[in-house]
């Protein structure tokens, strides 16, 4: 009796150490909790973690956090588009949707400067399209893209609300007023 | 905060204020040719030329002559401000001496330039004067003395009365009666209300609603917590554009300051109302400025608009009803409560009131900021305040409301501006962006522009707009490139029509605007590029 209480009772223990060790180990799909921490051991994961938490991980809040992400890391991979699913507890597929229906977002790493091309109307119809076509010649990519070493992204903007100094172009940041195709050249050559 | 301690603020900063005020613009225009950089010069100059308690340097909002920019102003030397142009970091110390009475080569501006003189201003009464970035400067010419009016002395359906009385229609294009609304929330049930306002100017060559928030952002937050105490709301949403870095900061530098002296958060003047605002930054969709669309992308979601109804006053953000206003209609209740409806209705005609801030931009001698009374004349803004085109060209034809708009030709300029008659000329008033061309601009190409724009930012959901605009900027090409026929223009005018009657949201409706009035009015331009039919064998030529 006693003997078959034991066996009953290893085989429990045997049985229970075996679900809590299965728990402690990393779950095959990763559980939509808050804490997991990033492999890479990259520190702005924390920092995103830290602003998400600020938010209180809000699921309406995904647009504010892709923009701090985008903030941090410069562009948007897939690395951290599923960390941000996992703590805003959203599936990767509503996340990946918002970050490719937003212009804002980009997918794909930026050169070490951006060349943003205001084409709103009153810039187009001061000769926007021109310092487009003269910066795609000069540096041999089409807007969207980098150049092969790096250095530069081409970008045309919708309009940034500078239309009374049209056309307007965004050099790393700092808008610069009536750009004729020269002055675009003489700055973006300034950087390579 | 009761009216006696916002009165005491007022005081005390009007008292500390300097005999000689030199305004600084510090807008995204200015601030692009070192707008922060000039300031900086002048206060160093002010301290080196030993002026400093008699002259104060002040950072302020959008002076409205961005063409002309950057500008200095300077008051309390003349009966009339001095307008420095065209301003230089290195001029400051010359700025700075000739209020010493020192000569100056600099450019001086003429303040009774028609481009000043025309302009009947409440929108931007305060843009250009007080600092966006203290709360104290707002307070001094009068700020949140409407709000208290508002939450003491009138019940909330007397504020949506005195809203419908002014007759003020929304100023985000479509013109629909802003009371008439403000009422349909306030009688909607449901114990939670949302209010949104929509700084969402997506359309290019437009940046009203970008210069109200960077220039007198309060002006905008008070509109909102009068909305909110009409309709019975108690959170707001202001959803700005990812693009104006500079706005959204300033806007929350304004909500920290008036949640400091509690002029928003609980207990507003001691009363029960309770209002807080949000910030919720945009993420470059045009399709956003639609209202289901924003209220989509406020909830973090894709910006895809739904058929209505139910309308947002019913049923909105998060299912509750919601108020959703653009930045210059909020702009615009301060002045209503404070002066009342019926000196509002006094302004403008009979069915289009008040003023309409304009960015007149394009091939213009005078870009800049206009806010006009309605029915004025186009004729007036773009020959007079907006001098014309430049080097010697003519004005061939003005766009206005960016994409779901038209192209209004030259004969048309003695139009007065107001909802209707620019609907009848096949455009629309939209949110107030007034992009001016002359005769070398080839229409054919404009509406090329705008097809690829409404192509690019079509959000796909529904089939008319996604596969439509793309078709039809395919059509376009095909003409720019000289190998279309009859037939092709046929068909864009045939798809014209489709994608009109059978989109989902005005993005689509829209869509064809250009096309249309470009047509319509510009005809031989089209027709000059098309190539003779050419048939195959068996196919004859249509009659």
């Amino acid at each position: 009796m006693s003997l078959a209480n034991t066996s009953l009772l290893q085989l429990l223990t045997s049985y229970m150490s075996a679900i809590l060790n299965t728990a402690e180990k990393p779950p095959v799909t990763p559980k939509p909790a808050v804490g997991i921490k990033h492999p890479s051991g990259d520190k702005r994961f924390k920092i995103l973690e830290v602003h998400m938490k600020k938010l209180q991980f809000k699921q309406d809040a995904l647009i504010e956090v892709l923009h701090k992400a985008q903030e941090l890391f410069g562009y948007l991979e897939d690395d951290v588009l599923l960390f941000v699913s996992h703590h805003l507890k959203l599936p990767p597929s509503r996340v990946y949707g918002v970050a490719t229906f937003y212009h804002f977002f980009t997918l794909k790493p930026q050169g070490e400067h951006t060349c943003v091309v205001c084409m709103g109307t009153a810039c187009y119809v001061k000769g926007a399209d021109k310092v487009v076509a003269a910066l795609e010649k000069f540096a041999k990519i089409k807007p969207g893209e980098t150049t092969a070493d790096n250095k530069l992204s081409l970008l045309t903007a919708r309009c940034i609300g500078a239309c009374g100094i049209a056309p307007a172009v965004t050099y790393d940041g700092q808008v610069a007023a009536k750009q004729s195709p020269d002055d675009a050249i003489a700055k973006v050559k300034s950087w390579m | 905060m009761q009216i006696e301690d916002l009165n005491a603020i007022a005081e005390k900063h009007i008292a500390s204020r300097k005999k000689i005020i030199v305004r600084t613009c510090m807008s995204a225009g200015c601030m692009s040719s070192r707008a922060d950089a000039i300031k900086a010069n002048l206060e160093k100059a002010v301290i080196e030329q030993q002026l400093d308690a008699d002259v104060e340097v002040r950072r302020v909002g959008c002076m409205g002559f961005c063409g002309q920019g950057p500008l200095v102003g300077i008051d309390g030397v003349k009966e009339k401000e001095i307008l420095f142009e065209h301003i230089k970091p290195e001029d400051a110390e010359a700025i700075i001496a000739s209020l010493k009475g020192m000569q100056t080569n600099l450019e001086i501006g003429d303040p009774d330039h028609p481009f000043f003189a025309k302009q009947t201003k409440i929108v931007r009464a305060n843009g250009g004067i007080i600092d966006p970035e203290k709360i104290e400067d707002y307070i001094a010419v009068g700020g949140y003395e409407a709000l208290h009016n508002a939450l003491t002395e009138m019940q909330p359906a007397q504020v949506v009365d005195e809203v419908t009385k002014s007759g003020l229609r929304g100023r985000g294009g479509a013109g629909f009666p802003t009371g008439l609304k403000w009422g349909t929330v306030a009688k909607s049930p449901g114990a939670k209300k949302y209010i949104i306002c929509n700084g969402d100017e997506g359309d290019p060559g437009a940046f009203m609603d970008r210069s109200v928030l960077e220039s007198d952002p309060h002006l905008v937050l008070e509109g909102m917590a009068i909305a909110a105490y009409a309709v019975g709301s108690d959170q707001g949403f202001l959803y700005v554009r990812a693009e104006y870095p500079l706005a959204i900061s300033r806007l929350q530098i304004a909500i920290k300051q008036a949640k400091a002296l509690g002029l928003l958060g609980s207990g507003i003047f001691e009363t029960p109302f309770n209002f807080n605002v949000d910030i919720r930054i945009g993420a470059g969709a045009f399709v956003c400025g639609e209202e289901t669309a924003l209220m989509m992308s406020v909830e973090g979601k894709r910006g895809t608009p739904r058929p209505r109804p139910p309308f947002p006053a019913e049923s909105g953000l998060f299912g509750c009803p919601t108020l959703i206003n653009n930045v210059e209609s909020f702009a615009n209740i301060t002045a209503i409560i404070k002066k009342g409806g019926d000196w509002y209705a006094g302004i403008g005609t009979e069915k289009s009131k008040g003023t309409k801030v304009f960015a007149l931009t394009g091939k213009i001698k005078n870009t800049g900021l206009i806010e006009v009374p309605m029915g004025i004349p186009l004729r007036q803004i773009v020959m007079e305040m907006g001098g014309g085109a430049p080097d010697g060209r003519q004005v061939k034809s003005v766009q206005t409301g960016g994409p779901s708009g038209g192209c209004i030709p030259a004969e048309f300029l003695d139009t007065p501006v107001d909802y209707e008659s620019l609907m009848k000329l096949g455009s629309i008033m939209g949110s107030g962006g007034m992009v001016v061309m002359d005769d070398t601009t080839n229409m054919v190409e404009i509406a090329k522009f705008y097809m690829e724009f409404c192509k690019d930012e079509s959000c796909g959901k529904c089939i008319p707009c996604r596969a439509g605009t793309t078709q039809m900027e395919n059509l376009l090409n095909k003409i720019i490139a000289r190998q279309a026929t009859r037939r092709d223009l046929a068909k864009l005018e045939e798809l014209c029509d489709m994608v009109k009657n059978t989109s989902l949201c005005g993005l689509g409706q829209t869509a064809p605007n250009p096309v249309l009035s470009t047509l319509k009015y510009f005809r031989n331009e089209y027709e000059e590029l098309l190539q003779p039919d050419t048939f195959g064998p068996g196919v004859t030529a249509m009659k």
